[in-house]
């Protein structure tokens, strides 16, 4: 056994240098105040207007892409799970090619869609229709959230569909209940891992992310996670910066939290 | 006790490979019918056709004199026993149970009263709470039985549902789904590949080989009387040869002539190439030169209850299969001797039906 662990060193090590000591490094930070001595000030300034206010956007769009993620996603891993074998690869494919692309890319190219002379607008005005405001809109950060987080909502929820026994399925039916019955006491309640799964992984990135944000909201909508970047790139006050991530950290660990109760199987699937 | 399932030509395909060419069955009110075959004989998939989850291609399916071919599963008044038994891994014992009854809006007061009927059907009182994953095997497949039926199906389809357990738990389920027939007085509709199964329990046994069927009749017409060498061949033990009728009720056998109960009137004139089926146990010993034919003992194995024995006939052509109460030493000459009536003559193959499986023995 003793010899076995020492296998793990090179994770051990990995965790020490990437996680443990920036989290030290940020808790450090955000208890200290400018002048060097201990403040609560970094930690409570969360509760400032401006940032309950953009904590509030960016939980309002992370909860409306999460929802939309949700509503795309499921149909289409019950979709991937009835298909052949072989198409079932291509789908999964189709899915994860967008990924092979640049994050930055991928959001850049719709910024070319949206943008006042962009390809949208472009093709509205060739019908005759008025020219639409669609970049740095809410719409449009909530479009970018889905587009770059609908993978990672699929993939999870399609491993844990694609694993429930069709004869279960077939019960169902045999046992007399409707399709609609199926779906919502049969299939929901065991696909519930990989939704589960599926929401932490899109809820969580969209929730802090600055990138989408930036590019797509025009730095005229700020949510959290451009506030604590400016915090750290333009106002060089790390204190701050480090403060507003310690309470943002509370609140993913709470929300992981909320989502373990509605996962039966212990949260094995979290992250 | 009318009909209450017919089958009629069905014809069904997966792919490229055809897996019922042709099946006819009729299965009569409160019968106890097994479908009994090897894997990939067709059986599951006929099963599947009357539960509604697979569609055929060609053919119909009648119910109590309506065709329900195409009424979905959920409609038809039969409940399948599936061959994992398929409880639902989400809910207890109780829920799996009500899942039926829920779906009809049936008043909780009596969805509780059946769920306690059905549990003590089974044997398995005060288990409603009870999660599927602390269930043995054997407990699970009862839990099973019971979600069907409280259903009140008028036929229950069993999927080898006794597959998974070990022997001793197998031979105590045959029992019980026995009594259990019996007390809820329905038809139940069985598959195994297992013969010994399918003769302890039916009424009915209907033999598939290759998307055909092969025979149908009671247990003991399927064991003593098999129309053809597969049927005898997988019901049991045999000694299957090559014979010519030679005179009435008189097959010659590698030089031996046999007095049999058959001739024309049963369809083998003289002169006609048959199939000959003689059961290990029906071979008596004599003393050397006292039966109808000799040999030499070459191997001997007891099995429990008796020995079985290989014996060489004297020009060596022939190694017959012997089973015997009395003990008999290797390299013993014996004479043996079979009656008449236990001398089995079958047609030899002729249709594509019967020679497809010629070559699977």
């Amino acid at each position: 056994m003793i010899a076995k662990k020492r296998y793990a060193a090179p994770f051990i090590f990995w965790i020490i240098a990437g996680t443990v000591i920036p989290l030290i490094s940020i808790a450090y930070y955000g208890f200290t105040s400018r002048s060097g001595g201990f403040t609560l000030a970094n930690v409570a300034a969360m509760f400032r207007h401006d940032h309950m206010q953009a904590l509030g956007l960016s939980l309002l769009l992370a909860f409306i892409s999460t929802l939309i993620c949700l509503i795309i996603a499921f149909p289409m891993a019950m979709v991937l799970r009835e298909s052949k074998y072989g198409k079932q690869g291509f789908l999964i494919f189709v899915i994860i090619l967008p990924m092979w692309m640049n994050f930055l890319l991928r959001t850049m190219a719709w910024q070319v869609l949206l943008e006042r002379q962009g390809v949208i607008n472009g093709l509205l005005g060739l019908f005759g229709l008025p020219h639409q405001e669609l970049m740095n809109t809410p719409g449009a950060i909530i479009l970018g959230m889905v587009y770059d987080f609908l993978p990672f909502m699929i993939l999870p929820i399609y491993n844990t569909v694609s694993k429930i026994d069709s004869h279960l399925i077939e019960a169902s039916y045999d046992l007399g209940a409707t399709k609609f019955r199926t779906y919502t006491k049969v299939i929901l309640p065991l696909s519930v891992p990989g939704i589960v799964s599926g929401i932490t992984m899109v809820f969580i990135p969209a929730l802090t992310t600055f990138v989408i944000s930036n590019m797509l909201g025009g730095g005229k909508i700020n949510l959290i996670g451009n506030i604590i970047e400016q915090e750290f790139t333009v106002n060089s006050n790390w204190y701050l910066g480090s403060g507003l991530s310690l309470v943002m950290m509370v609140f993913i660990i709470l929300s992981m939290l909320l989502l373990r109760k509605f996962d039966k199987t212990g949260g094995e699937n979290l992250i | 006790m009318g009909e209450l399932i017919r089958l009629e030509g069905i014809v069904k395909s997966f792919d490229d490979t055809v897996v019922l060419k042709g099946i006819d069955l009729s299965v009569e009110e409160n019968e106890f019918v097994t479908l009994l075959g090897p894997s990939g004989c067709g059986k599951t998939t006929t099963l599947r056709i009357i539960g509604g989850f697979v569609r055929p291609d060609e053919g119909r399916v009648f119910f109590d004199g309506k065709d329900i071919t195409d009424m979905p599963a959920n409609q038809r008044p039969v409940n399948t026993v599936f061959q994992n038994y398929a409880l639902f891994p989400h809910m207890n014992v109780g829920e799996n149970i009500a899942f039926s009854m829920r779906v009809k809006n049936k008043p909780e007061a009596y969805i509780k009263d059946k769920i306690k009927y059905a549990l003590k059907l089974v044997n398995l009182d005060g288990f409603e709470s009870r999660r599927i994953d602390q269930l043995s095997g054997g407990q699970q497949q009862r839990i099973a039985m019971a979600r069907a039926i409280v259903n009140e199906p008028r036929v229950l389809l069993l999927d080898e549902p006794l597959g998974a357990l070990d022997l001793k738990l197998r031979q105590e389920m045959q029992y019980e789904l026995v009594r259990l027939k019996k007390e809820l007085g329905i038809t139940f509709l069985y598959i195994t590949h297992d013969q010994e199964e399918a003769l302890t329990m039916s009424d009915k046994v209907v033999v598939m080989n290759e998307g055909y069927i092969q025979q149908e009749g009671s247990p003991e017409e399927i064991y003593d009387e098999p129309v053809n060498a597969f049927v005898a061949d997988f019901i049991g033990d045999s000694n299957i040869l090559s014979g010519l009728m030679v005179d009435e009720k008189l097959v010659r056998i590698n030089d031996i002539d046999y007095p049999c109960i058959d001739g024309s009137e049963q369809g083998f004139p003289p002169r006609t190439p048959v199939d000959v089926v003689i059961r290990p146990e029906d071979i008596e010993i004599k003393p050397y030169g006292k039966g109808l034919f000799n040999g030499t003992i070459i191997s001997k194995l007891f099995i429990g209850v008796h020995y079985e024995m290989l014996v060489q006939s004297e020009d060596g052509e022939i190694e017959w299969l012997l089973q015997n109460y009395d003990q008999h030493d290797v390299g013993e000459k014996i004479g043996m001797y079979v009656r008449p009536e236990n001398i089995q003559i079958m047609q030899k193959p002729k249709s594509e039906a019967e020679s497809a499986i010629e070559l699977d023995i």
